[in-house]
């Protein structure tokens, strides 16, 4: 690990502060000289590797004190950034209300992992793809702009068939991400010129011409809270993967649902290990709306989710297998008890 | 396992022998106040080692040590607390597992300043004069290890799994236990460990 100045940022705008200052104009936020630190999962592992390389940690954990708070808001409800997923899982609220994201938190990482790590570190962590993680290939477009992608041609079986480009097919690794984007919940934002807030489905980027550039968040900025409106106790998470625990997700799904009388209100959608980026799969959610629910209909859901997907050579396998979570996890929701 | 770390260190001690010159300035105190001074540093120049207090195992520990050390180094290193091991030091294994306030932790991927002002718990920390913890005794009773290597994280993550409640069926402590990785596959062992020391935890 390269050596770093650490300093413990008491209030939110000594952290925005410190960030600001370190950052070089037009720096992707993934390679800005000042990172923050919460529970430092993904941002040490990558230190370690070599992959980020900060030369100032800005240890935002003492804000938690304002910014780890569960509480109603609304018709809805208020996630504080710095939450632990492991409280945020346990939480009675959100088990009864929004399973989804119970669940899709319960089922990541492990049971250190989750003490440790933030709602906001999660929605913000990096992917997995192993040409990105090590640094001894120098062909990542990510981390090297401009090198290529080793991926392409290389060993790309947990690799992303949707949301890819030319540049980049490593898949977004989160799980909590895919019920935020599929509640349509927003985010709210600290920097410099105060707070600002935007819907969760435009905080990631897709890779493009620019994978070094993963979110609109900017340099100096600090994710403080997620909201959501509403109250989703239809819901599901939905993760296969190659063990059954302590794994990232070959394919999953968030679903949620409202029902009346066995028809079908609303319906939310989203995918989780196939895609570069948290995935909203709108198309499919069309199908849902109005109808009444059989195996015919979510076949015609899971292939639309996956219209577009574009598989390589060794994980065109994640098309069938995605569309199977997808349909599994609409019969679960259609049939769990609330 | 050994009831206690330091105190009862033999005369011939491998790890002392094998650690040699290197090492860093420790100096354990107790006073308070100078605690409070370490704490909470302004921007450091990444050159210079900082000063840092852990609390571990309820003594305060003062350190003089490079900024990117973690909170498993600095016990293996630095305090010859070897006792929690280092596997991947990459979060994966486990193996690293202490208990920071109360909650298990991988203490390689927890910087040592970032955990100052907190409670550390180390496997070292778990028996009382010659009485093992209820969890260790039931790896010993259940033979729960081979090798042995990931077994104080093993105990360690097996403590908060019962405290968090997660250890009510074997499904439970299967799933909530998935985060220490045993290469010698003892896991139906540490499973019916896990499943004998529940009660007596709970119990207080």
């Amino acid at each position: 690990m390269r050596p770093f100045s650490y300093q413990r940022a008491t209030d939110p705008d000594t952290a925005v502060q410190a960030l600001s200052a370190a950052a070089a104009a037009n720096n992707p936020l993934t390679q800005a000289r000042a990172q923050p630190l919460a529970g430092g999962t993904t941002l040490i592992d990558l230190m370690k590797l070599d992959v980020m390389r900060p030369a100032a940690l800005v240890d935002i954990n003492p804000l938690a004190r304002d910014w780890s708070a569960i509480e109603p808001k609304g018709d809805g409800v208020r996630l504080g950034a710095l939450a632990k997923m492991s409280d945020v899982a346990a939480h009675d609220e959100i088990q009864r209300n929004y399973p989804v994201i119970a669940n899709s938190l319960k089922l990541a990482a492990s049971a250190q992992l989750r003490n440790m790590a933030t709602l906001g570190g999660n929605v913000m962590q990096r992917t997995r793809c192993s040409y990105f993680r090590d640094v001894s290939y120098e062909n990542c477009n990510k981390r090297n702009p401009g090198s290529g992608c080793a991926a392409m041609d290389g060993v790309n079986r947990m690799h992303a068939v949707l949301g890819v480009s030319d540049q980049c097919i490593a898949t977004y690794p989160g799980d909590f991400a895919q019920a935020l984007i599929a509640l349509d919940a927003i985010v709210e934002i600290t920097g410099k010129s105060g707070a600002r807030s935007l819907p969760f489905a435009q905080l990631h980027k897709t890779p493009g011409n620019t994978p070094e550039i993963e979110t609109t968040l900017q340099p100096g900025e600090l994710i403080s809270a997620f909201s959501i409106s509403g109250r989703w106790p239809r819901s599901v998470y939905l993760k296969a993967r190659d063990r059954q625990s302590y794994e990232f997700a070959l394919s999953s799904a968030a679903v949620a649902l409202d029902v009346q009388d066995g028809m079908i209100r609303d319906a939310r959608v989203a995918l989780g290990g196939v895609a570069t980026v948290p995935w909203r799969a709108r198309e499919a959610e069309a199908l849902l709306k109005g109808q009444k629910f059989d195996d015919g209909l979510a076949q015609r859901v899971a292939d639309a989710a996956f219209a577009d997907a574009k598989g390589r050579r060794q994980n065109s396998f994640k098309i069938a297998l995605g569309k199977r979570v997808v349909a599994r996890a609409l019969q679960q929701a259609v049939t769990m008890e609330i | 396992m050994s009831d206690s770390s330091s105190s009862k260190q033999s005369a011939f001690d491998r790890r002392a022998f094998m650690a040699g010159a290197a090492g860093s300035v420790l100096v354990p105190i107790t006073a308070r106040a100078a605690a409070e001074e370490a704490r909470a540093p302004a921007a450091q120049d990444p050159a210079l080692p900082v000063d840092v207090t852990l609390r571990v195992n309820g003594k305060d520990k003062r350190l003089h040590v490079d900024a990117r050390t973690t909170v498993l180094d600095a016990l293996r290193d630095h305090l010859k607390l070897t006792g929690s091991k280092k596997g991947c030091d990459h979060g994966q294994c486990g193996a690293c597992t202490v208990l920071i306030d109360d909650r298990r932790v991988v203490s390689c991927l927890t910087l040592a300043l970032a955990a100052e002002g907190q409670e550390i718990t180390t496997i070292e920390g778990l028996a009382t004069d010659d009485r093992l913890h209820p969890m260790q005794q039931a790896f010993i009773d259940n033979d729960a290890f081979q090798c042995g290597y990931c077994t104080p994280g093993q105990i360690m993550s097996a403590i908060a799994c019962v405290k968090e409640g997660h250890a009510k069926s074997e499904a439970d402590i299967r799933e909530y236990m998935s985060g220490n990785i045993c290469r010698c596959a003892a896991y139906p062992n540490i499973v019916a460990a896990v499943k004998q020391a529940a009660p007596e935890i709970m119990k207080g």
